[in-house]
């Protein structure tokens, strides 16, 4: 008898649309005005990468290549040489992030905090070869960048 | 002689103006939305019934076996979150239970309960997805809207805690790659009152529904001997009444602690299998809860304290000649695993993944079995979907649960 009576009046139906006119009408809204609004990002995100300086503008990253030795997907590649006063530099670091899967085993093994995965997500590019960052790419990065980067390494030091 | 000819030739021409319906075959993915993912499914069909169902599956295949062969561990484990994109730290935990067992280590106890933590995250993340896009294969668009905004609830605790929000690359062998970040288990927690909330109206719009239960009731039946002979596991396994779940034969990482109830289906046919993973969500909020409140009590590291292994701190390596030795040992060469072997096999959201590790000594695993339930479930497909509408074929991949991630690995 009862069940009669809900297949007649359609109960579960008539509950499934009053629920869906809740949502409607009285729940906050969720979406977000992406290009306009972002969404909050921690900071242990690993978005694109970028080569830091020192604060006198000294380059960090010393060539010790254990980046390059870690990546698991060999996107890196670094060529050392002695600069003209004689210290130890990179000579050429690509990343090529059409290769990169952004584990973030770089920055872990960086032993100067030179490589970093930053908290930009939006690098996307018409080409693919705008996607092989050479040196002076991640270097441009790390200036742009260097304010949040060096902000996300200090509140995430007590964990590392 | 010349008038049977004649008469069979007028047979002939008889027949050929009739429409004549026989078995077709149909060609159903790789490219279709219902096909989860890059599935290509022959179809024979005898009108709209399917009689032989032929998965031809490979699309997505990258080697992954191989390519963990060439890697040293820490480099292998970013492609376990790859394999089931939907779960990905439930994947990572089985490589490294597997690493861990021939390393002889154990986790320290706040790690294990880290990694209870986001696993049970991980599965209601799989199971959320599963069933919104279940229910919308079926016809039901309103639970995938609300179902991706809760699962990018959980995904925001991943990306905290991590800083990705699906290739994680967090368990390591030995514990989790870092601690908590503060404030991260009260919002947790928060989120574990907030999605029952959610479950209940997902539940209120689907488990009476009428459409959505003429659509699954009695669809894709398996009965309790078929789903063991098939090598079923995780939900689909429970769904036919097999109450069998790892976490309770045969617990890891202290699951023995917690405190939660297997669901079980009767019928093994699709709605059971959906109305298993709804319950199971709830008892995965019940398991984060316990983990919460046991996190608050443990303190003390999530990895190992072993430099051998698990890198030292970045601290330690700036200052200690030591450290910074064993930082580079670790970063280039990775650590030797003794000879031997191991299979550990993990509850993940989707059924047994499992692990078969050889290790011969060297920094570099042998041989990498990866043992994807969705593989298992696939090849039953056939079976489920024998006499079954085109229609109900959707409907079974659907509570299948597959992802091509780990079926072609």
């Amino acid at each position: 008898m009862q069940n009669l009576f809900r297949s007649f009046l359609l109960t579960e139906i008539v509950k499934g649309f009053l629920l869906t006119l809740k949502y409607i009408f009285f729940m906050p809204k969720v979406t977000i005005n992406y290009p306009y609004e972002k969404g909050p990002i921690s900071p242990r995100f690993r978005g694109e990468h970028a080569l830091r300086r020192y604060p006198n503008g000294e380059e960090r990253c010393i060539a010790c290549k254990l980046c390059e030795a870690i990546c698991p997907a060999l996107a890196i590649t670094i060529e050392a040489e002695p600069r003209e006063d004689g210290s130890r530099r990179t000579s050429r670091y690509d990343i090529d992030m059409t290769k990169c899967i952004y584990c973030g085993l770089c920055q872990e093994a960086c032993p100067v905090d030179a490589i970093v995965e930053g908290p930009n997500f939006e690098f996307a590019t018409e080409t693919r070869e705008e996607l092989f960052y050479n040196k002076e790419k991640l270097l441009d990065n790390g200036d742009r960048w260097e304010a949040q980067i060096a902000a996300n390494i200090a509140a995430d030091a007590p964990y590392r | 002689m010349a008038d049977v000819i004649s008469k069979s030739h007028c047979e002939n021409l008889e027949m050929a103006n009739e429409t004549q319906i026989r078995p077709f075959t149909m060609n159903f993915g790789p490219q279709h939305p219902a096909a989860h993912g890059v599935l290509r499914l022959v179809l024979e069909m005898e009108g709209e019934i399917v009689e032989r169902a032929d998965p031809h599956i490979g699309l997505l295949h990258r080697g992954t076996e191989k390519l963990i062969e060439h890697k040293t561990y820490t480099q292998a484990l970013p492609y376990f979150d790859r394999l089931d994109y939907v779960a990905p730290m439930n994947q990572e935990h089985a490589f490294a239970l597997a690493v861990e067992k021939l390393l002889r280590i154990s986790v320290p106890k706040r790690g294990q309960y880290v990694r209870v933590l986001f696993c049970e995250i991980g599965r209601i993340l799989n199971h959320i997805l599963n069933i919104t896009t279940f229910a919308l294969d079926v016809g039901a668009i309103t639970p995938a809207l609300w179902g991706f905004e809760e699962r990018e609830k959980g995904m925001e605790f991943y990306e905290r805690v991590c800083g990705a929000r699906l290739h994680a690359n967090y368990f390591r062998p030995g514990g989790v790659s870092q601690d908590l970040p503060e404030g991260l288990l009260e919002d947790i927690e928060q989120w574990c009152k907030d999605l029952p909330a959610f479950l209940k109206d997902l539940d209120n719009l689907l488990t009476a529904n009428r459409v959505f239960k003429q659509r699954t009731v009695d669809v894709g039946v398996v009965s309790r001997e078929e789903a063991l002979d098939w090598g079923f596991s995780g939900p689909m396994l429970r769904g036919s009444g097999i109450a069998w779940d790892l976490r309770k034969s045969q617990p890891y990482d202290s699951y023995e602690e917690f405190d939660f109830d297997v669901p079980v289906g009767k019928t093994g046919d699709c709605y059971a299998r959906y109305l298993i993973r709804m319950e199971e969500m709830n008892q995965s909020i019940s398991i984060m809860e316990q983990a919460i409140e046991k996190l608050r009590k443990t303190d003390g590291p999530v990895m190992v304290n072993d430099y051998k292994v698990a890198p030292p701190p970045r601290g330690e390596m700036k200052s200690s000649m030591e450290a910074l030795i064993h930082h580079f040992k670790l970063f280039t060469e990775g650590y030797h695993v003794p000879a031997g072997e191991a299979y550990v096999p993990v509850e993940a959201p989707k059924g047994e993944f499992g692990v078969y590790l050889v290790a011969d000594g060297t920094n570099r695993p042998y041989r990498c079995h990866i043992r994807a339930p969705g593989f298992a479930h696939l090849q039953a497909f056939d079976y489920m979907s024998k006499g079954h509408q085109l229609a109900d074929a959707v409907a079974i991949i659907g509570s299948l649960d597959i992802v091509f991630g780990e079926i072609d690995r």
